[in-house]
């Protein structure tokens, strides 16, 4: 895969002729003389929900790093609404319309739950736009307005996945990234997210999420990559690769172990 | 500390002895205070100091007030301690030198107002803008240490920063020597209605005074921390700069405020030890700073209520444990042991609850 031809995965065909809301242009990623991220071409269109499978150190979370700029790829581009973010700080990125639930929640567990979303909306200064977004969060999870004068280290573990996404959505993203959402959940918990998930996808948003539990995640997306020591092995649509023999081999074989 | 699977060792009875003995000591010296001040020929009073004499109601209430006006600078100083250490995880050495140069601040500005006369005319307004001034000034200080001497740090490991702040110390100690020279500098006198002893409660109008304003910064730092916007975003870099940086929050910018906030607190506990002790050298900040950062550690580190807690906890042990527990039992000249006290409520605490009176508050990578 070269840098200059991006388009190598196959967008859903009604969307093929928009412009993708993420992109990773063939980004190789570093840590020291560590290649992480090999060679990876992602697009991600308005309205999608797609996943990025992969095992442990496949470089799932760098991925995500890289899009928020948390580390800068050594070369290739990220590119957000069609603008080259690469060289962007985070914080311009987030106000650009990207923002992530983070991988086992990471609450601001010593601050109320209010107080959460009041960080998750840091950067609009809209009162209105941002009390309308309460509400909404409030509409999709009532238990967060209950628990609103709580600390967030006092809720229970699903209450906490609410308030992440929350926090997150109160950014009033274009697309939300999510680390491995069923991550430290219980098992009926993890069933319980996804449906949420599909839930805000559903009210519009492009999701983006990463995942181990492959099974659970294509079962929602729409299409899906598999990454394999830092290279996209896979590309295609959930069910395809739901179906796929090569995905239990690559990767469903040694991660769920 | 206590590990139920494992077998009590050698250092758990020590520490177990040390605690029974610290805490005994406490409760002989208090038993032989309340018998003295039942009748001072009783047998256990007597056997404890003959030579005795116990305190009056007066002198009680006198070296209460003086113990919270002191405790209360102490916990102001130990407020900018407790956040630097909440946000960065090390401990600011310098920032004691900062109270140091917010106190000089006051003792040439006061000075000034005293020879235009402005201090005895209206002393309210003079006192506010000394404070003021100070603030500022122990702001720029601190703002330009973080700056100049830290920044460049961030993201090395935590002693490097440490030291450096020992060096800091040195740096600003030496700066005010070559500035301002080794002299003794001294605050001009205070109103009559002030140091008079009759205006409340039978104690010096100062204390009163420091107290209230104290109280006054107080409130306002937790405000600040607690319903303004920025203060919600110190509390979440505190906790977890990464995620703070994840909602767009710019985390340096966090950590400058930070600084000047702790330094203003420094500004006005500076202008205390003025109205307190009225003089002022280079090396004043020492000693306060050092009981300031043990109030700190007392009420918890990281945790803003208990550095102010611990402030009030050490200024008061230190006012009142001499007499009330050192003199009881026949140690002598127990008022210049003060400072000896501060530092062993430090270590009973330690001892007792090593995580504070209020518990400490990490960033949560440390917490491990």
């Amino acid at each position: 895969m070269s840098p200059d031809a991006p388009a190598t995965n196959t967008p859903a065909p009604d969307q093929a002729a928009s412009e993708p809301v993420l992109e990773l242009r063939g980004v190789n990623t570093h840590y020291g003389a560590v290649h992480i991220l090999k060679d990876v071409d992602l697009a991600i269109y308005s309205g999608e929900l797609v996943c990025l499978l992969g095992g442990n150190a496949s470089g799932k979370s760098t991925t995500l790093r890289t899009i928020l700029g948390m580390v800068k790829p050594t070369t290739g581009d990220v590119v957000l609404n069609g603008q080259v973010v690469t060289t962007r700080s985070t914080r311009e990125r987030v106000a650009l319309g990207v923002t992530m639930v983070p991988e086992n929640r990471r609450l601001f567990k010593r601050l109320t739950v209010g107080e959460n979303l009041e960080m998750g909306a840091f950067l609009r200064n809209d009162a209105d736009g941002i009390a309308t977004d309460r509400e909404w969060v409030f509409e999709l999870f009532p238990r967060v307005k209950e628990r609103l004068n709580q600390k967030a280290g006092t809720l229970s573990g699903g209450e906490q996945q609410m308030v992440a996404i929350g926090r997150a959505l109160m950014a009033r993203p274009q697309i939300l990234l999510m680390d491995e959402p069923s991550m430290g959940l219980a098992p009926a918990l993890v069933q319980q997210n996804f449906e949420l998930i599909q839930q805000i996808h559903e009210s519009g948003l492009t999701v983006f999420m990463v995942e181990q539990n492959a099974n659970m995640a294509l079962s929602i997306a729409d299409r899906g990559w598999v990454l394999q020591t830092g290279r996209v092995v896979l590309d295609d649509t959930a069910q395809n690769l739901l179906a796929h023999p090569d995905l239990q081999a690559s990767y469903l074989g040694t991660a769920e172990q | 500390m206590q590990k139920t699977t494992k077998q009590r060792t050698n250092v758990d009875w020590f520490l177990t002895v040390l605690r029974v003995a610290s805490l005994a000591v406490i409760a002989a010296g208090f038993a032989a205070f309340v018998a003295q001040l039942i009748d001072s020929d009783n047998p256990f009073a007597r056997w404890a100091n003959p030579d005795a004499i116990s305190l009056t109601g007066e002198q009680f209430r006198g070296l209460v007030v003086t113990g919270l006006a002191q405790g209360s600078m102490y916990g102001l100083i130990a407020l900018g301690y407790s956040m630097v250490y909440g946000v960065l995880g090390f401990i600011n050495f310098a920032h004691g030198e900062v109270f140091m140069v917010g106190a000089m601040t006051g003792a040439i500005t006061s000075n000034k107002l005293a020879e235009s006369g402005y201090w005895e005319s209206s002393f309210v307004v003079c006192l506010l803008l000394v404070v003021v001034l100070s603030m500022l000034v122990c702001t720029i200080t601190a703002v330009v240490m973080e700056r100049v001497a830290y920044r460049p740090l961030r993201g090395k490991p935590r002693l490097i920063p440490l030291i450096t702040s020992i060096g800091v110390s040195f740096f600003l100690q030496n700066c005010v020597l070559a500035l301002l020279g080794s002299t003794v500098k001294s605050y001009p006198d205070l109103p009559n209605w002030l140091t008079d002893k009759r205006t409340f409660l039978d104690v010096q109008g100062s204390k009163i005074l420091v107290v209230l304003v104290a109280a006054t910064a107080m409130v306002a730092l937790w405000y600040l921390v607690e319903k303004t916007k920025t203060g919600k975003a110190m509390r979440a870099v505190a906790e977890d700069a990464e995620i703070a940086s994840l909602m767009g929050i710019d985390v340096n910018r966090i950590i400058v405020k930070t600084f000047a906030v702790g330094g203003a607190m420094a500004g006005v506990a500076g202008i205390l030890w003025g109205l307190l002790f009225r003089s002022v050298i280079h090396t004043t900040g020492f000693l306060p700073g050092i009981k300031a950062f043990s109030s700190a550690v007392v009420g918890g580190i990281g945790n803003l209520g208990g550095s102010m807690a611990g402030g009030l906890t050490i200024g008061v042990a230190e006012s009142l444990g001499p007499l009330m527990i050192l003199e009881p039992l026949g140690v002598s000249g127990p008022s210049q042991l003060r400072d000896a006290v501060a530092f062993a409520v430090l270590i009973i605490v330690l001892l007792v609850r090593p995580s504070g009176l209020f518990g400490e508050q990490l960033p949560s990578d440390e917490r491990t």
